[in-house]
């Protein structure tokens, strides 16, 4: 290891060392484990500091919060996993003596064959473990992506599909009826939210948007011409979409990180109240 | 003086049953529906009528429909009926019970009887089993009502069939027949055209570049399910990469959200490594799962492209809050970088951050385009096909709209799904 490295971890151990200290102290009124409590927090920190320093470059620090946050997370989604689905919902539908076993009620009457589909399953899946039958694993992964893509399908042909058309259903000239002829839309024209002139600007905005956004989407016609054309206006209400899809979030993950530098100025530093 | 005054007191105390009736009334007129509390309990309220009861359609079973006409006496005659009250038997003559947790408000007229299908339920109704119902028509005090005729005996069941859905299974067997007539048709050879991509013409130089430079490709197949359209479509793209890549003898890397994404993931490259004979050059660690956690896994793939510094990375699939995170560090590393999602939301963040970006259904074509295969050209046509018939009937929608009334109602039925 180079000095020059040797030298930040000794600042960093030691900066750690003080701020739980003073941690400690700061939370002898609050907390009865007050260092146990400075500790944790100045932990957090840490860690959250460990991870912004990838803004600078990856670097030890960096990948020691990485290599714990995936394991953790890893270890702690298999363990609940394991309790909640397989002992939790599985194990007291099955088996009195393994409801025992893990100390769990057993619920009598629910037995149900087909609560052994999943257990059968789960052990031609664990068979890629062996060279020889592993071949029995993709019965199972057959079944998963068949059957959830199909029961997807039915979702997504409803609310991406024939929803969407219903919605493109839209009066241009206003709300069916409301058409006066020419000299009554311009005697009683106004910018009102509710107005004629809105409604139809953005019933008209509604109907090129899907009918030049779906021009674009065609890929067995070359897009020249009027169809080109189309299609760029097709494009670019799409950019426009994403344009004000990005601001949008942008401004939630700005919230985010509000909350992470509220938590090192005020929680860690105190410096904020 | 005294007889005066006992005489002026009986008088009185005569008088006070009478003035109660008639201010009584006269109160009462006034006021309307403030009829006191207790005066609304006195009398019974007429039952209500014309009770049904039936299995409630398009259904997994275990559900009825009640319906009835509510009481006289509910928001007419007496106006004494605040609540309905469903009451469920399995036997005529006794044992009714509540059914749901509250009384319906009156005015109420029907009312869906929705019980578990699981036995151990409590509330486990069984199917093909007679029950029979009556409705309470309640005043303020809940012991104070009448109850309707009684209704049965009824079965519920369920159906094979949702017709409820019928507008879907037309669209499918639309498409399906528009596919089928373009898959036969490329296969008897006629030439299908397809306008370029670039983001798909870009994969394959992309692969060039990689092999080039002697650096890896790192392939994400997202953060969604193997019953994702977006995966699915992911998968296709990454047997023909993994082909590529198997020719090319370059490294490819594969970091996994999904354990089942990771199995599938596994077995398409072992398999498009086969089919580019190499199957040798295969290395099963190349295809590895990290986490299930949304940012854990990225600080991994992060960690990975600054160490590894892939010549091309390819996020295509699934994809939602670390969309940009990715793409920024993958251009922070200098990475040839091709994106491909179906979530609106995250399609601005690969647009800004990466050299080619497929929107939308763009996604699903490109394994057609990279593929070439009849099956899915076909498609690729039929869907084209699928979108003209779209704008069509966009258009007619939009005129029915100007007409409105029946004709624009009859119209939107056709589209109606129901679930």
């Amino acid at each position: 290891m180079r000095k020059s490295s040797l030298m930040v971890l000794a600042t960093v151990a030691t900066l750690f060392i003080v701020s739980w200290i003073f941690k400690g102290i700061a939370l002898e009124d609050i907390y009865e484990s007050n260092y146990l409590q400075g500790f944790l927090l100045t932990f957090s920190a840490f860690l959250t500091l460990s991870i912004m320093s990838f803004l600078y470059k990856d670097n030890p620090f960096y990948k020691f919060s990485e290599h714990l946050f995936v394991g953790v997370s890893a270890a702690y989604a298999m363990v609940v996993g394991f309790w909640t689905t397989i002992v939790g919902n599985l194990v007291p539908r099955l088996s009195e003596s393994l409801s025992n076993f893990f100390q769990i009620p057993y619920q009598e009457g629910t037995y149900n064959f087909f609560y052994y589909l999943p257990v059968i399953f789960g052990l031609m899946l664990l068979m890629r473990l062996s060279k020889k039958h592993g071949w029995m694993s993709r019965i199972p992964l057959a079944f998963i992506i068949g059957t959830t893509a199909g029961l997807n399908f039915i979702g997504y042909l409803r609310s991406d599909f024939t929803n969407q058309i219903a919605a493109t259903f839209i009066p241009l000239l206003g709300a069916a009826g409301e058409w006066k002829g020419i000299g009554d839309f311009f005697s009683n024209l106004s910018l009102s939210a509710g107005g004629q002139l809105v409604m139809m600007l953005s019933n008209w905005v509604i109907f090129l948007g899907v009918f030049c956004g779906l021009i674009y989407f065609f890929f067995s016609r070359e897009h020249t011409g009027l169809f080109g054309k189309a299609s760029r206006v097709g494009i670019w209400i799409l950019m426009i979409t994403f344009g004000a899809s990005f601001g949008y979030t942008v401004m939630g993950r700005i919230s985010l990180l509000v909350g992470r530098i509220t938590f090192l100025f005020k929680d860690w530093l105190g410096i904020i109240s | 003086m005294r007889i005066k005054y006992s005489f002026l007191l009986a008088l009185f105390l005569l008088l006070i049953p009478f003035s109660a009736l008639i201010f009584g009334q006269d109160g009462a007129a006034a006021s309307g529906e403030t009829e006191s509390a207790d005066s609304l309990a006195l009398t019974l309220p007429a039952p209500v009528t014309n009770l049904k009861a039936i299995n409630t359609p398009n259904d997994h079973g275990h559900s009825f429909t009640v319906t009835w006409d509510i009481s006289a006496d509910d928001g007419g005659g007496l106006k004494n009926v605040l609540f309905y009250r469903v009451m469920r038997s399995d036997n005529p003559d006794s044992s009714f019970k509540q059914r749901g947790e509250n009384k319906l408000p009156r005015g109420a007229s029907t009312y869906q009887d929705n019980g578990s299908k699981r036995k151990e339920s409590d509330d486990f109704s069984a199917d093909f089993t007679d029950f029979y119902y009556r409705i309470d028509a309640i005043t303020i005090d809940s012991n104070v009502f009448s109850s309707s005729g009684i209704y049965g005996p009824v079965q519920s069941k369920g159906e094979w069939y949702n017709t409820g859905r019928t507008p879907v299974l037309v669209a499918v067997i639309i498409f399906l027949i528009l596919t089928m007539i373009f898959v036969a048709l490329a296969k008897k050879g006629a030439d299908l055209y397809i306008r370029p991509l670039a983001g798909i013409e870009a994969v394959d130089d992309a692969i060039g570049r990689a092999t080039e430079m002697g650096k890896p490709i790192l392939y994400i197949l997202g953060l969604g399910g193997a019953d994702q359209i977006a995966t699915i479509a992911s998968f296709t793209i990454l047997s023909r990469v993994a082909k590529q890549v198997a020719e090319y003898q370059t490294k490819l890397i594969v970091p996994c959200y999904d354990p089942i994404v990771m199995t599938v993931a596994q077995d398409i490259v072992k398999s498009s490594f086969m089919d580019a004979g190499r199957v040798d050059d295969y290395k099963e660690e190349s295809v590895y799962f990290v986490t299930q956690s949304q940012f854990a896994y990225v600080a991994a793939v992060n960690g990975t492209m600054l160490r590894e510094l892939p010549a091309t990375n390819m996020y295509m699939g699934k994809f939602y809050a670390e969309s940009l995170i990715l793409a920024e560090t993958g251009a922070l590393a200098g990475s040839i970088q091709i994106s491909g999602t179906d979530e609106i939301a995250q399609i601005p963040f690969f647009v800004v951050a990466c050299d080619y970006t497929l929107i939308g259904e763009e996604l699903y074509a490109a394994s057609a385009y990279l593929g070439k295969e009849p099956i899915l050209l076909g498609s690729l046509k039929g869907q084209d096909m699928a979108k003209a018939a779209i704008i069509v009937l966009m258009i007619i929608g939009v005129v029915t709209a100007n007409i409105g009334g029946e004709t624009l109602e009859n119209f939107r039925e056709l589209f109606k799904v129901i679930n």
